[in-house]
């Protein structure tokens, strides 16, 4: 339980406040995750964090993390530069069901920072294409400006066996793409509404919005993946602060089929 | 393996406490100071709090004098044999820079191990849980491990229940049935014995001692009926689980919540309670050390993500509260996450009680 | 009168249409013209007088504010079964903002002037209509809300050039 040293290896400004790191361990080590599992994050000094692992479970020589500076240790952490070392504990937590989706068309809903977490998944899927159905990415950001992992997005639209809808709640006169909430783009997708799976990665508010929309479409909830964020502190389900009702969401979460959580989401303040 | 009890006097009690001693525990007991029982290093009989009861309501506690020298003639304290187990405070580990990057170096675990002396029915539930909790679970608290292992339990079957107590309703007590070396019953100067491990057994067997006959099974049998019988508390504990879990809008969260000081006190002396939270500590050196320190459900920060706390209001961290210990925990743990020591009411400084939150639920 | 048949069709196809009772449809077909816009065409300005609705049967339309210091802002664009306009049904009957084509575009264009006159003299015909224009309204304005929460709890980036 003690962090690991990893060394910042390269950063990139994705977008204003918002950055990726790729580390490697300092004493070589592969690191062997599945999509939608997350790190512990520590800074030297400053504090440690939970964070979604965002690269390619393939190339387990490079860990990436995206990250969004928010408050004291994201921002402490924006100011790190290639060759810093920071600590890693991790992986935790459930990752995306992959194999219990396979056969099936998968549509992605999220919006900014929260293609970070789903952006492994996709990764993966690609590498297994042929075990899929049509794959639509629904992505929604605040401006274009605002568009994270531009050059996956480029790649992905490229190919002709993926569809990427991205949206955009404003852009200025004479943009030619769609604008407008997420929902617009979840609408737009051509996929076979009555098996598809579907993976959600927005604030909580939001992914009742997406997922009220999905069922209008006939994406029942039991094929509705989610993710929930809480406090973590340990990340074994020992410390307690990321408890919802009976569920540890570093250990039995973060990521969740949404029929088996959705009272959690209707309680306020739980 | 049944094994078979036995009467000592104050000189086997006093044998025994040698005999831990001698044997490399560091051993631990119910002693008095600052006006209250707690838990501490015991060097013999004397340290025992001979002739103290306790007097326990809600938001009360009060050390009074008996009229007789029993030795275990109170019920339980402000302290859980938790903050040996689970300690309060708890270094982690150390990182320090270097030309590599920096060096961490995991806290190494003390060596010493434990004899609890006295421990009550109540108390065995709250370490059988917490063994759940920290041993049993996918992942395992190393800490809790390295204390856990080897500890040698002497039960006291409660021969006095406490104004808070509602062990009978918990099915957690009077009497110890299970996880105990040893277990006690105290007589006016003697004490029946009865082994519960083999190890137990072997310690019993090198003590002043004369074999237990079926009057003084009989005997103690008494005891922890008439104790059963004087709870000073009591809860309906069945279907507790739904009907909190199904009245989470209830209005009596409200009435709670504005008699709730959020101070925290009720989690910390829970013996059940496991919550922490972990902090940096730079030194002049230039080295961070991490530790751990008991957290609670109480606090506002408790469950902050970036935009605020999850749990603004007072209201929402006492539902927490209750509904973890009755309920979410069953579903974490398969147990009850309360075993009806009664602290919580004894030490809230406005007495809420738990029992009679529930029975206010329940419409009664 | 090939040409109201094809028409007739066209928007019985439309979800707009979908179920509505055969003599209002007939009534709106006659109402109704096929429109192309090339990219970057108006489809309407604010403040014209606002006497059409239309119904996207390609392409992608951009709803525009003006503002001031810049260049016009999308806010929203709209696709293929989507329909837009309802300023034809309030007064005083004007754009409040512009419609853009952001490719090329195909609609049905429907007459509101001549709708409206229709409307007042046959109830049912008005209801049929508002019944198709209300939960879309109401969609829209539930998106619109969703929209508020999302860029009120995203943290709005710290400066329009990329980092
Ligand atoms: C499973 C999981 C995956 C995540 N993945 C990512 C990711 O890929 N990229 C990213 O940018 N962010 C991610 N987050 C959110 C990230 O952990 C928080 O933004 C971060 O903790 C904020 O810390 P801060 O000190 O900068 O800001 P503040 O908001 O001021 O936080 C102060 C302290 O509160 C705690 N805290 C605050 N927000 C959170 C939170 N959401 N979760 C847990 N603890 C919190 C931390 O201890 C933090 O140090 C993830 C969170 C979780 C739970
Ligand atoms: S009641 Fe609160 S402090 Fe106690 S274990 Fe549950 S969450 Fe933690
Ligand atoms: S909740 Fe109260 S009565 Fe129950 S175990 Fe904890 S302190 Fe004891
Ligand atoms: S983060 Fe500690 S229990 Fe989940």
């Amino acid at each position: 339980m003690v962090p690991v040293p990893f060394r910042i290896a390269k950063v990139i400004r994705e977008i204003p406040g918002v950055y990726t790191w790729h580390l490697k361990s300092l004493d070589g080590k592969p690191f062997v995750y599945r999509p939608g599992q997350f790190n512990m994050v520590y800074q030297f000094g400053v504090g440690e964090i939970p964070v979604s692992i965002s690269g390619d479970c393939r190339e387990p020589d490079t860990l990436v993390h995206t990250i969004r500076a928010v408050g004291p240790v994201t921002n402490a952490m924006q100011q790190l530069r290639a060759g810093a070392v920071v600590g890693i504990r991790g992986p935790f937590g459930r990752p995306w069901p992959i194999d219990e989706v396979v056969g099936s068309d998968l549509i992605f809903v999220t919006s900014t920072i929260g293609l970070a977490p789903l952006r492994g998944l996709i990764h993966e899927v690609l590498h297994r294409r042929e075990d899929f159905g049509k794959v639509v990415v629904c992505y929604g950001t605040r401006g274009i400006d605002d568009i994270m992992y531009e050059a996956d997005l480029h790649r992905w639209r490229a190919r002709f066996d993926m569809h990427v809808h991205l949206t955009v709640h404003s852009a200025p006169s004479g943009y030619r793409g769609r604008v407008g909430g997420v929902v617009a783009a979840i609408r737009a997708a051509q996929v076979d509404w009555p098996s598809a799976q579907a993976f959600v990665c927005r604030s909580e508010t939001l992914t009742r919005q997406a997922v009220d929309t999905l069922a209008g479409l006939g994406v029942t909830k039991d094929r509705v993946w989610v993710t929930l964020e809480r406090n973590m502190q340990c990340a074994i389900g020992l410390c307690g602060h990321c408890q919802i009702g009976p569920t540890f969401v570093c250990k039995d979460g973060p990521v969740y089929r949404y029929d088996q959580i959705e009272p959690l989401y209707s309680v306020r303040e739980f | 393996m049944s094994y078979h009890p036995s009467v000592i006097g104050l000189d086997g009690l006093a044998a025994l406490i040698e005999a831990l001693s001698g044997d490399g525990f560091r051993v631990l007991g119910p002693t008095v100071r600052d006006d209250a029982i707690v838990y501490d290093d015991i060097a013999g009989v004397d340290d025992l709090p001979a002739g103290w009861t306790d007097e326990q309501d809600g938001g009360r506690y009060r050390l009074k004098r008996r009229d007789d020298k029993a030795l275990f003639g109170y019920a339980v304290g402000p302290h859980a044999w938790k903050r040996f187990l689970h300690p309060p405070l708890l270094r982690l580990w150390r990182a320090e820079p270097d030309a590599a990057g920096m060096t961490l170096t995991a806290a190494a675990e003390p060596d010493e191990r434990f004899a609890f002396f006295g421990v009550r029915s109540c108390e065995l539930h709250a370490i059988a849980i917490q063994d759940k909790v920290f041993l049993q679970g996918p992942y395992v608290d190393p800490h809790y491990k390295a204390r856990r292992e080897g500890v040698f339990l002497v039960a006291v079957n409660c021969g006095t229940a406490g104004g808070t107590c509602f062990c009978a309703s918990m099915n957690t007590g009077p009497k110890a049935t299970a996880g105990f070396d040893l277990a006690l019953t105290e007589f006016p100067g003697e004490f029946l014995v009865e082994p519960g491990s083999d190890a137990g057994a072997a310690l019993l067997a090198r003590l002043p001692q004369r074999a237990a006959t079926a009057a003084d099974i009989e005997r103690a049998r008494a005891v922890s009926e008439r104790t059963a019988a004087s709870m000073g508390r009591h809860m309906q504990a069945d279907g507790v689980h739904d009907l909190l879990l199904d009245n989470l809008e209830h209005k009596r969260w409200d009435d709670v919540a504005a008699r709730c000081l959020s101070c925290g006190n009720c989690t910390q002396v829970c013996p059940t309670c496991f919550c922490t939270a972990v902090s940096d500590v730079n030194d002049l050196s230039g080295a961070t050390e991490r530790t751990r320190r008991w957290d609670s459900c109480f606090s506002v920060d408790f469950s902050y993500i970036h935009g605020g706390s999850v749990r603004p209001s007072p209201r929402s961290r006492y539902r927490q509260w209750m509904t973890h210990k009755l309920a979410s925990w069953e579903d974490q743990f398969g147990t009850s996450g309360c075993v009806g020591c009664g602290r919580c009411i004894t030490w809230c400084p406005v007495g809420i009680d738990i029992t009679e939150e529930v029975r206010a639920i329940r419409g009664e | 009168m090939v040409h109201i048949v094809d028409l007739e069709e066209t928007l019985a196809h439309h979800p707009f249409a979908q179920g509505m009772d055969p003599e209002a449809l007939r009534t709106i077909t006659g109402c109704a013209s096929n429109a192309v816009y090339h990219p970057g065409e108006y489809i309407f300005r604010d403040g014209d007088p606002a006497d059409n609705f239309y119904l996207i049967r390609h392409g992608l339309v951009a709803l525009e504010i003006h503002v001031p210091q810049g260049p016009p802002i999308v806010v929203e664009t709209l696709e293929a079964g989507d329909i837009f306009g309802w300023s034809w049904l309030l007064p005083p009957y004007r754009w409040s903002n512009d419609a853009r084509a952001s490719d090329q575009v195909r609609l049905l264009k429907l007459d509101g002037a001549c709708l409206r006159g229709k409307m007042e003299n046959d109830r049912s015909l008005g209801y049929e209509i508002y019944k198709r224009f209300v939960p879309i309204m109401a969609r829209r304005l539930a998106g619109n809300r969703m929209r508020i929460v999302e860029l009120a709890t995203e943290p709005a980036v710290h400066s329009r050039q990329k980092g």
